[in-house]
């Protein structure tokens, strides 16, 4: 097979005859539906402003209450229809990182609570927490070395 | 020197060896696919009543045994070797599934191909004067290979064009010294190819050339052409791959086209069932076989196949290293007369 | 109007993320990784607060936003302990988040299980 056709020819034949996803189609959905979760996130949050709250504590609760509606469609098995549909749209919100979490929770429960739902939980969600945490130890940092 | 070989990779069966029965069992998206009726059993659901989707693949697997024993009139004990495997990790669905049978087993393990891997070890040991009955038997499960391989279920993720659907299902087929056929006469066994294609939601493209390189090694080491038969068959290379395998034998001067087709692209609608690049797994080339292409056979629509059942070889852990996906083709004749 | 500059800004960042699906060879966790790296960093050069004020949900609910977080949370916790809170400020402002996935993770795997898709 190599000598008709070099391993470079045959992957640059690959990407000719591959179909591309309908990128415009798709990022009008994902601009669509991430648009419509952040609406429902700044209503959450107004109204619990509304409620007395301060509006760092209104932010916390936002998040959490959020979080709780990505897991939840999760749970009722709507939230991977959501993504079939809307990609980026519902992978980049914070709903997507409940997601994220608590559709490898589902999935292993299989194997067991604890090393099934306990110890896969973060596998998707893992690197997030790991890169997103030293990026802020490494911010907070530089922070003290400006300040100083 | 071995007197049944021929050429490279083909090797001669001597004696008339018959497929005398066969059963498919599929998931509920293959029962709504365009060969639905030719299915021994479509389940309600993925889980069959099962507590997980591994158990579903070999309570799957168990089934199809025992109609494929049934099937023939013959009594199970009366099987000499189970010859199986599947894409869970130490494949498992087959050594459950078949722990109760006591029947003398070989696992096998060759992704995508191993229903015509299986078959061809199983026709070698009955050629070779080992066995006068033996199941060659494969399955596959769409929620089992996706938690293994891919992503949980409930994750909103996007499939990309290029890839595949992994059939729910599971068929084989009991080969038999005795029988009148159809007939396996011919068996030509893939060497692992593999061009570089890294990319594990195109499997087609990686496991194209090894089609192409099995087809055109099985020309070459017996003289046959394409005109000897009705039917050049892959088991899942999707219409991404079969496009590049069309291509791949005519450049190298073998145009096939006219004569040939795969169980990727025959087992879903490929317009309606949200299937993307079409249809993969153990299962996809294992249900065409023992529903639609055997029973296709026996009514005479087709008198001479070509079955090249096709494997991308890897694991999660070889991905995430960067390793390339090898692919594996192997080929059997199928013959309703022997020439 | 405030919901009006949420869904530009929010929807805006989605599809750049939609961009690198499509375009790229990224995985979805590299992707995430990338953003929620990009936020923090946007935050310590103090871009990342000038989208908070316009775009408010529209900033905070893309997992950018996540990072803003992280980054904010560190910055509170230098001025206030030193250098020692650079390792204790993110994670205490993205507690809620966290635990609150965990949690509700948890919760969620006791009483339901993954359905097969179509």
């Amino acid at each position: 097979m190599q000598k008709v056709i070099t391993n470079e020819e045959y992957l640059e034949l690959v990407e000719k005859k591959s179909p591309k996803s309908k990128l415009f189609r798709n990022i009008i959905r994902a601009y669509v539906v991430g648009g419509l979760i952040c609406i429902v996130g700044q209503f959450i949050n107004n109204l619990i402003v509304s409620q007395g709250m301060s509006k760092d504590s209104a932010s916390s609760v936002t998040t959490m209450i959020m979080v709780f509606i990505g897991a939840f469609l999760t749970g009722i098995n709507v939230y991977d229809e959501i993504g079939r549909f809307a990609g980026a749209g519902s992978i980049i919100p914070i709903t997507g990182f409940a997601n994220s979490i608590v559709s490898p929770a589902m999935e292993f429960k299989s194997e067991g609570y604890v090393t099934g739902v306990g110890a896969r939980m973060f596998f998707i969600a893992g690197p997030v927490l790991v890169f997103g945490i030293s990026a802020s130890v490494i911010a907070g940092i530089f922070h003290y070395i400006l300040i100083r | 020197m071995a007197s049944k070989r021929k050429g490279k990779q083909t090797v001669y069966i001597q004696n008339p060896l018959s497929i005398i029965s066969t059963a498919a069992i599929v998931g509920p998206k293959e029962g709504k696919g365009p060969l639905a009726s030719y299915f021994d059993v479509v389940m309600d659901d993925d889980k069959w009543g099962e507590k997980s989707w591994e158990k579903a693949e070999s309570k799957m697997l168990k089934e199809t045994l025992n109609k494929i024993v049934n099937k023939s009139g013959k009594p199970m004990d009366s099987v000499n070797y189970l010859v199986s495997g599947d894409l869970l990790n130490q494949c498992t669905a087959s050594s459950f599934a078949f722990r109760d049978t006591g029947i003398p087993f070989f696992g096998v393990y060759g992704a995508c191909s191993t229903m015509a891997e299986s078959l061809s070890l199983g026709a070698m040991l009955i050629d070779g004067g080992f066995a006068d009955d033996v199941v060659c038997i494969t399955s596959s499960h769409f929620c089992s290979a996706e938690k293994q391989f891919r992503y949980p279920l409930e994750l909103g993720s996007q499939r990309t064009p290029t890839s595949q659907w992994t059939v729910t299902g599971a068929g084989g087929a009991m080969i038999s010294n005795t029988g009148i056929g159809p007939y396996i006469s011919c068996i030509t066994t893939g060497k692992v190819v593999d061009m570089g294609v890294k990319d594990t939601n195109n499997m087609g493209a990686a496991m194209a050339p090894a089609a192409a390189d099995t087809i055109i090694t099985h020309f070459k080491d017996t003289g046959l052409t394409k005109d000897d038969y009705d039917l050049i068959v892959t088991g899942d290379l999707g219409s991404v791959g079969k496009d590049l395998c069309n291509h791949l034998t005519k450049i190298q001067g073998f145009d096939i086209e006219d004569k040939y087709n795969d169980c990727g692209v025959m087992i879903f609608d490929m317009q309606k069932q949200d299937a993307h690049s079409g249809a993969s797994g153990c299962g996809c080339s294992a249900v065409t076989l023992a529903g639609y292409l055997y029973h296709e056979m026996k009514k005479g629509k087709y008198n001479n196949i070509l079955f090249v059942a096709t494997g991308a070889l890897m694991s999660t852990t070889s991905a995430q290293q960067g390793e390339s996906v090898s692919g594996i083709a192997h080929a059997i004749r199928i013959q309703n007369k022997l020439s | 109007m405030q919901y009006l500059n949420a869904f530009i800004i929010g929807g805006f960042i989605c599809a750049v993320g939609q961009l690198l699906i499509d375009k790229t060879k990224m995985t979805s966790a590299r992707i995430l990784v990338l953003f929620v790296t990009a936020g923090t960093i946007l935050t310590a050069l103090g871009l990342y607060q000038k989208i908070v004020d316009v775009g408010g949900a529209g900033a905070t609910i893309p997992l950018t936003g996540f990072g803003y977080t992280l980054a904010k949370g560190a910055f509170k916790d230098v001025e206030q302990f030193g250098l020692y809170g650079a390792f204790t400020g993110g994670v205490k402002a993205a507690a809620i988040g966290i635990t609150a996935a965990v949690f509700f993770g948890y919760l969620i795997s006791l009483a339901a299980s993954p359905k097969a898709k179509r």
